[in-house]
């Protein structure tokens, strides 16, 4: 049948009062409407996040500036970091796992779908509770009190004497809080993938997407749940008087370094798990090739997964550890390397020889292909331990792991954003915009942070406040804010395309792309039921199928 | 693409997936270790470096009673949702009801462990490290007792009500497996504490 015959029948959002609108998305238990609720929110948090950003980059643009006090610039780079990991990215990358997995596996809905909304609004309180700190942190008499113990939280600068009112503890309970949602959305994936398969999709036919947020899940199962225990942990220290963390009563600081690690790490490859099923999603499509080496790309992400949960002290080299855990450690980071050039390899090799279009998602895929390798070597040198004793806390480790949130994560993101809102909205997002956001944002980015590596090497610390003139810092400095500036620009250009084009972008239909995976195979956007009759596979491409009868996929697997 | 549509041409014979009830308690059985193992590992790198007294040899004994009621709960459960699979509802009802008093006196002994240790010893969560890490690993386990029974009782509740029969089943089956992994954990908790601890 075709997708027009089992379109909704018509729900005219005009037609009917706001107020019911509004409580059909606050009860709202679809995994798409809920997926929408993730990205928006996260993107929301996205600009909040920039502007803390801006607000450091505009301290640091000079020596001995004094646009903010040190106190406001602590709190930004705390509020800076927390709100980009837990309530940006996190978030976004949930939302397309929502959205996308139930209509890649030719489900209705996830596996829990009341688990599902639990899951978003236990992520959207932790980041009301955060922020609620701007008001709430000193009690009723204080105003801007944010965390101010920088997004690890070291013990004992998180102790009751040294941050003392309530700042601390908004910071505690909002990653608990949101936490727990994000626990609940990973059971849920997990549940979706394993139960709710479409007859003849095996675990070896699913989209590579699947595959990964699968192994994602699961790492946050296991990565996530540690930083739950030391925040219980921090709450008991700062409210019932335990000594978890308080050195004086025989306590351990050290301990809360490798509990946050723990989950620290293996958090890094939570998030770009997913940016690299976005990543091999969309450039088979743009190569117009099938993913080149789907067992070994499978394998080398279980790899990562594995690896990624014995790196976590190559964070603290400079905290003094023996030189057989410095080395195991140094070995452990370094192998990761491994499974993740594999990948670089098979994307790579899915673009040989094929026909290349150049669309917006395909140039920021290829920009994060490019970027993620700089910023795994630059993560190289850093795994060397004597490296990292120079380094450490400098801005050349600020460079690098930016490199992989924004040059690595938010790049396939955007490429993300751009392949799958016509499916999610219905309508194309422009080109002209799109290729203005990805080269103005690319020459942002650069601009900001391969010079960023430059003052790190010189020996400017990271959390600085401000620095002497003779330093010979401050050209590089001022480089660093303005091409944060040509990335701010880029964001609104963005932020405009998603506005203008839910209204004035071209007709979408079902599969503009011309993809092969079963979200495409419905309207745009999907019908609440997702698929009329479910599906039934026999490749890993089944629109491939459809669409090549005589040459179906299904004759090679 | 008009080409496009979504009735996939042959259909495989039989297509069975796993109950995702149980795969979601699987999977946060594994979420729910991790956090005990963050607790267990703290209880082990703390042991023994209190500043202060009383220490673990001082005051602590060794609840053998109640550690049998919790692990023989495991018993029952078992055979409580056996005989639902069967629809022998009476029989579950019965096994059930002794796995919630198993748990009620196992939770019991905790408390009175606890009243014991703070008025008679004087060791509360802030006395010293021992105090906090203690509390905080038995405690975190007998929330997770606590939790359990609520559920227990609830399934307790429509089973009196009568509303409990075969066709739950798989349900049951998955609170059960949560169940287990309570007293797998005590298993856990009582080595740590009781034996390696002192």
């Amino acid at each position: 049948m075709s997708s027009d015959a089992m379109a909704v029948p018509n729900v005219q959002v005009d037609g009917r009062p706001w107020v019911e609108t509004l409580h059909e998305w606050l009860t709202t238990v679809d995994h798409k409407r809920l997926g929408i609720l993730y990205i928006v929110y996260a993107l929301f948090f996205l600009v909040v996040g920039g502007i803390e950003a801006a607000v450091l980059r505009i301290q640091l643009m000079r020596p001995e500036n004094d646009f903010v006090s040190p106190q406001v610039f602590n709190r930004m780079f705390t509020m800076h970091g927390t709100t980009m990991i837990f309530f940006v990215a996190m978030p976004v990358l949930f939302g397309f796992a929502n959205y996308l997995v139930p209509l890649m596996i030719g489900a209705r809905d996830m596996a829990f779908p009341r688990l599902n909304a639990f899951s978003f609004w236990l992520t959207a309180l932790g980041g009301i509770l955060l922020y609620f700190s701007f008001l709430g942190g000193n009690g009723l008499y204080g105003a801007g009190t944010a965390p101010d113990v920088g997004w690890w939280a070291y013990a004992p600068l998180t102790a009751r004497a040294f941050s003392p009112g309530h700042s601390s503890d908004y910071w505690t309970i909002a990653l608990l809080v949101s936490g727990f949602g994000s626990i609940g959305t990973a059971i849920n994936i997990i549940a979706t993938i394993l139960c709710m398969r479409c007859p003849g999709m095996t675990l070896n036919r699913m989209p590579l997407l699947a595959w990964l947020n699968m192994t994602m899940s699961g790492m946050v199962l296991i990565a996530l749940t540690p930083l739950s225990a030391a925040q219980i942990m921090l709450l008991i220290d700062r409210y019932l008087g335990g000594h978890f963390f308080d050195t004086q009563a025989g306590g351990s600081a050290v301990m809360w370094m490798h509990f946050f690690w723990i989950f620290g790490h293996p958090e890094v490859y939570i998030l770009i798990i997913p940016c690299f099923a976005f990543m091999s999603e969309i450039v088979p499509v743009f190569s117009r090739k099938p993913i080149f080496g789907y067992p070994v790309m499978v394998g080398a992400t279980v790899c990562i997964a594995f690896v990624s949960m014995s790196v976590w002290a190559h964070h603290m080299f400079t905290v003094g550890m023996n030189s057989y855990v410095n080395s195991f450690f140094t070995i452990s980071s370094m192998v990761v390397g491994i499974p993740t050039g594999i990948k670089i390899f098979n994307w790579i090799g899915t673009m040989w020889g094929g026909r290349i279009q150049f669309k917006t998602p395909m140039l920021f895929c290829i920009g994060f292909l490019f970027q993620f390798l700089i910023a795994g070597l630059t993560g190289i040198m850093l795994a060397a331990a004597p490296f990292d004793w120079q380094l450490s806390l400098s801005y050349f480790v600020v460079a690098h792991f930016h490199y992989v949130i924004v040059g690595g994560i938010l790049f396939a993101l955007f490429g993300a954003f751009y392949y799958w809102y016509p499916k999610i909205t219905g309508r194309m997002m422009s080109e002209t915009l799109g290729k203005w956001h990805f080269w103005l944002f690319v020459i942002g980015f650069h601009m900001t942070f391969d010079v960023m590596h430059f003052p790190g090497l010189l020996g400017m610390p990271r959390r600085i406040y401000t620095y002497q003139p003779d330093r010979g810092w401050g050209t590089m400095n001022l480089i660093i804010t303005i091409g944060a500036f040509i990335q701010g620009i880029a964001i609104l250009v963005f932020v405009w395309n998603l506005i203008v084009s839910y209204w004035k972008g071209a007709r979408a239909g079902n599969d503009p792309w011309d993809a092969w995976t079963l979200e495409w195979s419905v309207s745009s956007p999907p019908p609440v039921y997702n698929f009329a009759s479910i599906p039934v596979v026999e490749s890993r491409r089944p629109l491939w199928d459809l669409k090549h009868p005589e040459d179906p996929d299904s004759l090679y697997e | 693409m008009s080409a496009v549509t979504t009735s996939f041409p042959r259909t495989p014979q039989a297509w069975v997936l796993p109950y995702r009830g149980k795969v979601a308690m699987a999977a946060l059985i594994i979420a729910e270790s991790a956090i005990f193992t963050i607790f267990v590992v703290a209880y082990l790198f703390y042991a023994g470096k209190s500043v202060t007294g009383p220490t673990p040899s001082e005051v602590l004994e060794t609840p053998i009673f109640y550690t049998i009621c919790l692990l023989s709960s495991s018993l029952f459960i078992h055979f409580a949702g056996k005989s639902l699979a069967r629809n022998e509802r009476g029989i579950f009802l019965i096994l059930w009801l002794i796995t919630i008093a198993l748990g009620g006196l196992f939770l019991y002994g905790t408390g009175q462990e606890w009243h014991r240790l703070i008025y008679e010893r004087g060791l509360t969560i802030s006395t010293n490290l021992f105090g906090t890490t203690y509390y905080s690993l038995v405690g975190l386990h007998a929330f997770h007792v606590t939790a359990g029974l609520f559920m227990l009782s609830i399934v307790a509740i429509f089973a009196i009500a009568g509303r409990v029969g075969v066709e739950q089943s798989a349900r049951v089956e998955v609170l059960s497996m949560y169940w287990h992994f309570v007293d797998a954990v005590w298993v856990v908790v009582f080595t740590v504490v009781y034996i390696l601890g002192r």
